[in-house]
């Protein structure tokens, strides 16, 4: 067995561990970390496969910005709260049965009609995805959208500020 | 990137980098002067319509097609323009009155304007949906300016956003389907893609509809239209009049330019949603408006209807015959409404009280004879909006039913005329509690506030008398050169 496949074992055991954990726990708090430790092993997988940039994104949003939101939000409601729950009978029923559904799509797709849901497409060079060829695309094809954009969320932060801000006189 | 790019790009980024700087230069003016940072707001747009004059014939594209110049482009950015600096005028005695004085006010106002202007040269899917974000993004916070004071402008603002933020979601859902089925964004390319036949054709008529319903919302036509009553009447009367024109001209400047040069073929297929769209537009906005008792939520749906009367177009410009008509018919309403309405808007600002009140349509009671000024000017934009004959607003449907009749769209045209008609009911009501029943409202008169209403009322009855210059410069507007 390669290092690879090794290691691509040992991150998949992780992931789904800490995928499990995160539903399990009962603190919402061990929760929300469970689900950081997914969000890393997930990114170390996209580096297995070469594809460094996605990697990076995975980090810095998923487990670097959208999980300091949800922690956020857990503290400010309190730990506790999240453990008293409401409890939904119906619920897990339905979530097995549409996990299930999704389960099987996958295995349909993989294993029988691979060849006919995607389309062949040519061997895609290595270069692409790379943070390079994206730093290139962006200040030069997509440069207006680039600039646009940091406006925007300028626009977004000034306005943040606005409706948060506490009257002065 | 070029000289050249940026000289096509030049509106947009005298408004965008005014609006930046505009924010680091308010920080140094005294609260007391904000009158200051609204006449450098000013300043800075109409620096921004020196270039689109100057190559208001040119066509052009800059940033590897990601905006075009075209005479449709620059029409629309004259018109946003013009909108932003009525609206700034409109708010200044306004924001006085409610309290409500902030610098950014001025700013969000100006980026917003530079959302609208770049929406107007958007040749790409990228930057469309950039720019409805844009232009959007400081509507939602302009929207809860009043929030400390009036919890009605916070549910405004946090309505606005949720369903605003709900359409983003379906346009780029409609941006991604549409790259799938066409391996690009720009527009003009998809329409190549298309013409070859190499693409998926069901991936993008479902993708072309997603982003109909997008759009849909930020112009507010029935059925996407439900926030637009609560919105229009919780934000900030001076907010409310910039959104019923800015935005909505922003949204048709992408939806038109979408359907023509993108893909008129999937227009055509969908041809009978977009008379049905129209269609309900006009027969729920003008009925659902004659319920109203309050002005602001009269002229929410009011503008629903208009919103309407322009969508006749989508559907139009399938024919390529009629589509230059048809082009410059809506541009050309899209200016009239913009004039009559701010006018409307204008006089509701002068009527509302510092408290909030004077929005019922009551309070208009007594106005023609304690002010008939206000009341005639308030008389001329309420027969604009209906369309009736020596006002913009006449000419202006008259080109609309032209346009819809030539394309033998004929069901669709006597809905038109039918629910004109019907709104003649509300409109005329204002007119007639203004003139018949005596009241004692309070008004404020203020310079710029006066000037505006100056302004709007003179541009309602000249347009209605000299069509001829405006409809020469909207019957000029090439589209990427395939309207002559």
């Amino acid at each position: 067995m390669s290092t690879q496949l090794i290691l691509f074992f040992i991150l998949a055991v992780i992931a789904i561990l800490s995928a499990i954990g995160m539903l399990v726990s009962k603190n919402s708090v061990y929760s929300a970390m469970f689900l950081v430790l997914n969000f890393v092993t997930i990114a170390v997988l996209f580096l297995l496969l070469n594809a460094p940039f996605i990697a990076m994104v995975q980090v810095t949003i998923y487990a670097g910005a959208i999980m300091v939101l949800f922690l956020f939000v857990i503290m400010l409601l309190g730990t506790d709260m999240a453990a008293e729950g409401i409890s939904m009978p119906w619920q897990p029923p339905i979530a097995i049965l549409l996990s299930g559904a999704l389960i099987l799509e996958f295995a349909f797709i993989l294993f029988f009609a691979q060849q006919d849901v995607l389309p062949q497409i040519e061997a895609i060079s290595a270069a692409f995805g790379s943070p390079q060829s994206i730093g290139k695309l962006l200040f030069n094809f997509y440069l207006l959208p680039f600039e646009v954009t940091s406006v925007l969320l300028l626009v977004a932060m000034v306005g943040a500020i606005i409706l948060a801000q506490r009257e002065t006189g | 990137m070029t000289t050249a790019d940026l000289n096509v790009a030049l509106p947009f980024i005298i408004v965008a980098a005014w609006a930046c700087i505009l924010l680091v230069i308010d920080l140094f003016i005294p609260a007391d002067r904000k009158g200051l940072t609204a006449l450098l707001a000013v300043a800075g747009m109409g620096f921004a319509s020196i270039p689109v004059l100057l190559r208001f014939e040119e066509s052009n594209r800059a940033f590897n097609g990601m905006i075009v110049q075209d005479g449709f482009s620059s029409f629309l950015q004259l018109l946003l323009l013009g909108v932003g600096v009525i609206s700034v005028a409109l708010a200044y005695d306004y924001l006085q009155r409610r309290k409500i004085v902030k610098g950014e006010y001025y700013t969000l106002l100006l980026f917003s304007v530079s959302g609208m202007v770049l929406m107007a040269q958007a040749g790409d899917l990228i930057i469309v949906f950039l720019a409805l974000e844009l232009l959007s993004v400081p509507l939602y916070v302009l929207s809860g300016f009043a929030a400390k004071s009036n919890p009605e402008s916070e549910e405004a603002a946090m309505k606005y956003f949720l369903l605003g933020a709900f359409a983003s979601g379906f346009i780029v859902y409609g941006i991604a389907l549409v790259y799938g089925a066409t391996g690009t964004t720009e527009i003009e390319a998809i329409h190549n893609v298309l013409i070859s036949g190499v693409s998926n054709l069901g991936l993008l008529t479902v993708g072309a509809v997603l982003i109909l319903v997008g759009l849909g919302f930020k112009v507010a036509v029935v059925p996407f239209h439900m926030w637009t009553p609560d919105v229009y009447d919780g934000a900030p009367s001076s907010v409310t009049a910039l959104m019923s024109v800015g935005a909505k001209a922003g949204g048709f400047a992408a939806l038109l330019r979408l359907f023509l040069a993108g893909f008129p073929e999937i227009a055509a297929n969908l041809a009978p949603i977009l008379v049905g769209v129209a269609a309900l537009t006009l027969i729920w906005g003008n009925i659902a408006a004659i319920a109203q008792q309050n002005i602001k939520r009269m002229m929410a749906y009011s503008s629903i209807s208009h919103a309407g009367y322009i969508f006749m177009m989508l559907p139009a410009i399938v024919d390529s015959d009629i589509a230059p008509d048809a082009i410059s018919a809506a541009l050309f309403y899209l200016f009239v409404y913009a004039v009559s309405n701010l006018g409307a808007w204008g006089v509701i600002l002068a009527l509302e009280r510092a408290d909030g009140g004077g929005l019922s349509i009551d309070d208009y009671a007594g106005l023609g004879e304690r002010n008939p000024g206000l009341a005639l000017a308030m008389a001329l934009f309420m027969l604009s909006l209906i369309g009736v004959p020596p006002t913009a607003g006449f000419i202006g449907k008259f080109f609309l039913f032209r346009v819809v009749l030539d394309a033998n769209m004929i069901g669709l045209a006597l809905v038109g005329v039918i629910t004109s008609l019907i709104s003649a009911y509300y409109y005329l009501r204002v007119v007639v509690v203004m003139y018949m029943r005596s009241g004692d409202p309070q008004v404020r008169s203020e310079r710029w506030l006066n000037a505006t209403l100056w302004l709007t009322a003179l541009g309602t009855f000249l347009l209605g008398i000299f069509p001829g210059p405006l409809l020469n410069l909207a019957s000029r507007t090439g589209l990427f050169g395939l309207v002559p």
